[in-house]
């Protein structure tokens, strides 16, 4: 995952320091090569990787190119299409519904996994370990068993809901249900990150004001929602503007699980960069569609740096 | 965790230059040689007997050692395609007869000269040729027929299906075989692409206009066809949110016991041959005529090999010897391309399913696949996604049609 710089880390906010005075900010050449030696084994693979293939995807946007036959340059042609094209609008307003289901859960799911997992609880470091273990598991695993559990037919989950007297939906197989499926079994796989970072987040928040707070005769809730949240924010800043990164490029579950159906009603955007590339042989219409992804997350990032300001309290 | 951005485009971009340059060696002069073989037919089942077909080619030409890639159907065409693009092909390729005109047109097929032509079944080794020049050979053939539990209509008092049944022959037992209490589905049918082509031409309908360059479908006999798919949804067979539509739903549930018939592929006899019930096969029924689904897998010799003349050698030995043929027939694994008719008798001796003739009889009315120039698979997604939306009722069949039309023709023409 490639963290954009300018986010701070937020569990341990940076420490002051006084401002280098002039004279010393021009580094020795022995300096510079030893941040450069220390740089290079991240650099070579960024490069190869995301850099490169960033510079390729963007000349293969302005041609036409089916994998085997020769590119043809067509300028912008892609990109106009692709605006014109109203299946465009279809995959970002399902990622954007993606988002919209998954960002409340996976944040409020793991905001109250870390409150409890906060607490002098017996056995905490194996609960942690457990709600964890689903981040570090394969997407295609994890699928394959939440296909499984939401099976319309013989899956635990309606089988569960039966003993209600609750007719379960059909669920991946449901166009109305699909992306719901997809919501939870992702809400669930990624519980253990969230945890984690409020977790952190928690544990630097200084008691001493918690003590303050209930001398002021502040309830639980009170304490919660004026200490907590507020003293949380540079953790929850950061795990929002995280899941927003990923939320945009949800594929592997989507492609394990629906494939982005039923009926194109899971078809979210690098689904249909995949779909574009490698079924419909148009791989400079992907490229290109790749770019317009890579700037509505790039401006989403944005608008919610400079908004951080009017929300997230550091120290 | 998650996909880096821009994969999908980039990475193939970058490979493509990186690999390029390491892609082709100069030729051995007479030294032992290894050609690589990519195939996606024998995935799921059948490596083995892939294996012996191989054995047999490297026990005749011990200078030859033939590496085997395989992946299966779902990954194939997508590897083929990133081989192709990285110049990282193997020497032999699968490919199916819906793929191969895009191969065939990009270039990246050595034209084959055959030495046996005539052993082929011709049908099939012309679909594979352009212009009189062959660019792969067919390595198999399967169709698809009407599945039947002999037990079930038995229980039933119905009779059997025969080649003379038409679409309300089979409507009607499907209705008198459906028990909801039960749990019993009188029938299965995929709704999607490769049935849609097939039930038009059963309806005397055509998938394509005459020239090719849009879709014919959208008329009273097409609109009629589409429903005969759609309204076995929840009347007979199981809806989408029972699972219907899922890999190997209809299989299933054949094999519990649960369906009175389904149209599948010949492919799975070897899934039913244990199956705790009598069950055969017929040709499918027809409305105004009968019409078959045929489909087919070849190999082809990729235009960058190294070596052509042995790559062409196993190619032929592949689809055409009788090691191949003794082993597709003894293990059931499709059809061989022979033309030798008294070689496929063999095939008609074997028990379960008894009918085995219905499938040589479904070669006599065979639908073909449509296939367009550009866009072929964004136009099948299109039928299947339009017709998906009429079964599950969220638009009527002639509105799914009408779109289907509009958005294939901007596509096709």
């Amino acid at each position: 995952m490639v963290l954009p710089t300018v986010l701070r880390a937020p569990a341990a906010p940076p420490p002051r320091y006084a401002p280098l005075s002039r004279k010393k900010k021009r580094a020795s050449a022995g300096y510079v090569l030893t941040v450069l030696a220390f740089l290079l084994p991240s650099a070579i693979p960024l490069t190869l990787f995301v850099l490169g293939p960033m510079v390729a995807a963007a000349w293969i946007s302005f041609t036409e190119w089916n994998l085997i036959t020769p590119m043809e340059f067509i300028g912008w042609e892609n990109y106009r299409s692709l605006l014109a094209d109203e299946r465009t609008g279809q995959v970002f307003l399902h990622t954007i519904g993606y988002i919209a289901g998954y960002l409340p859960l996976v944040y409020i799911g793991g905001l109250a996994l870390a409150l409890a997992l906060n607490q002098a609880l017996k056995g905490r470091s194996f609960w942690r370990g457990i709600y964890f273990l689903p981040v570090v598991t394969s997407w295609i695993a994890v699928a394959i068993v939440w296909r499984w559990l939401l099976n319309p037919n013989n899956g635990v989950v309606n089988l569960a809901l039966g003993w209600f007297g609750i007719d379960g939906p059909g669920w991946w197989t449901d166009p109305d249900w699909a992306m719901v499926s997809i919501i939870l079994a992702s809400s669930w796989k990624d519980l253990g990150f969230v945890m984690v970072i409020l977790l952190a987040g928690l544990q630097t928040i200084n008691p001493d004001l918690y003590d303050a707070a209930k001398v002021d005769g502040a309830g639980a809730w009170k304490r919660f929602f004026n200490v907590t949240l507020p003293m949380l924010s540079p953790s929850t800043f950061f795990v929002i503007v995280i899941s927003l990164i990923n939320g945009f490029q949800v594929f592997d579950q989507v492609y394990a699980m629906t494939g982005g159906g039923p009926g194109g009603s899971t078809q979210v955007v690098v689904q249909q960069i995949y779909d574009l590339t490698f079924r419909y042989g148009a791989a400079g219409e992907a490229s290109a569609l790749s770019w317009l992804l890579f700037i509505v997350i790039l401006a989403v990032t944005v608008i919610q740096i400079i908004g951080q300001k009017r929300w997230v309290h550091y120290g | 965790m998650k996909r880096s951005l821009l994969a999908a485009g980039g990475i193939v971009g970058v490979s493509a230059l990186l690999l390029s340059a390491c892609a082709s060696e100069p030729a051995a002069e007479d030294g032992p040689v290894t050609i690589t073989y990519s195939n996606f037919t024998s995935s799921g089942g059948n490596e083995d007997n892939l294996q012996t077909i191989v054995d047999a080619f490297e026990a005749e030409n011990p200078n030859v050692t033939v590496d085997i890639t395989t992946l299966p159907y779902g990954d194939y065409f997508t590897t083929l395609q990133t081989d192709l693009a990285a110049g990282t092909v193997a020497d032999v390729v699968d490919t199916n007869y819906d793929f191969f005109p895009q191969l065939a047109s990009s270039g990246s097929l050595a034209p084959l000269e055959v030495t046996n032509p005539e052993s082929y079944r011709e049908s099939l080794i012309d679909a594979y040729a352009v212009d009189g020049t062959s660019y792969g050979l067919p390595s198999s053939f399967s169709d698809v027929v009407l599945y039947y539990n002999a037990d079930l209509f038995d229980a039933a008092g119905l009779d059997y299906p025969t080649s003379s049944w038409t679409w309300a022959d089979e409507q009607a037992a499907a209705e008198a075989l459906t028990d909801s209490a039960s749990g019993t589905w009188g029938d299965h049918q995929p709704v999607s692409f490769y049935e849609f082509y097939k039930v038009l031409d059963q309806n005397g309908a055509s998938f394509l206009s005459d020239d090719g360059t849009s879709v014919a479908f959208n008329t009273a006999a097409g609109i009629e066809a589409a429903e005969w798919l759609t309204d076995k949804s929840g009347t007979v067979m199981p809806t989408i949110e029972e699972g219907q539509g899922t890999a190997d739903f209809d299989t299933n549930l054949f094999l519990e016991g649960k369906l009175g018939m389904m149209h599948s592929g010949v492919w799975v006899f070897g899934a039913l041959a244990d199956a705790p019930f009598a069950w055969d096969i017929a040709v499918e029924p027809g409305n105004t005529q009968q019409a078959s689904a045929v489909f087919s897998n070849a190999v082809g010799v990729s235009a960058a090999s190294d070596h052509i003349a042995e790559a062409t050698a196993f190619a032929e030995f592949l689809t055409s010897s009788q090691t191949m043929i003794d082993v597709r027939l003894d293990s059931g694994w499709e059809l061989p391309p022979t033309s030798d008719e008294d070689q496929l008798a063999v095939y008609l001796t074997k028990d379960t399913p008894a009918n085995r003739q219905a499938v040589f009889d479904s070669l006599d009315t065979i639908a073909l696949t449509p296939l367009v120039e550009n866009g072929q698979q964004e136009m099948q997604d299109i039928v299947t996604e339009e017709l998906i939306e009429a079964q599950a009722g969220r638009k009527s069949v002639a509105d799914a049609l009408a779109s289907a039309e509009e958005r294939i023709n901007a596509v096709i023409g």
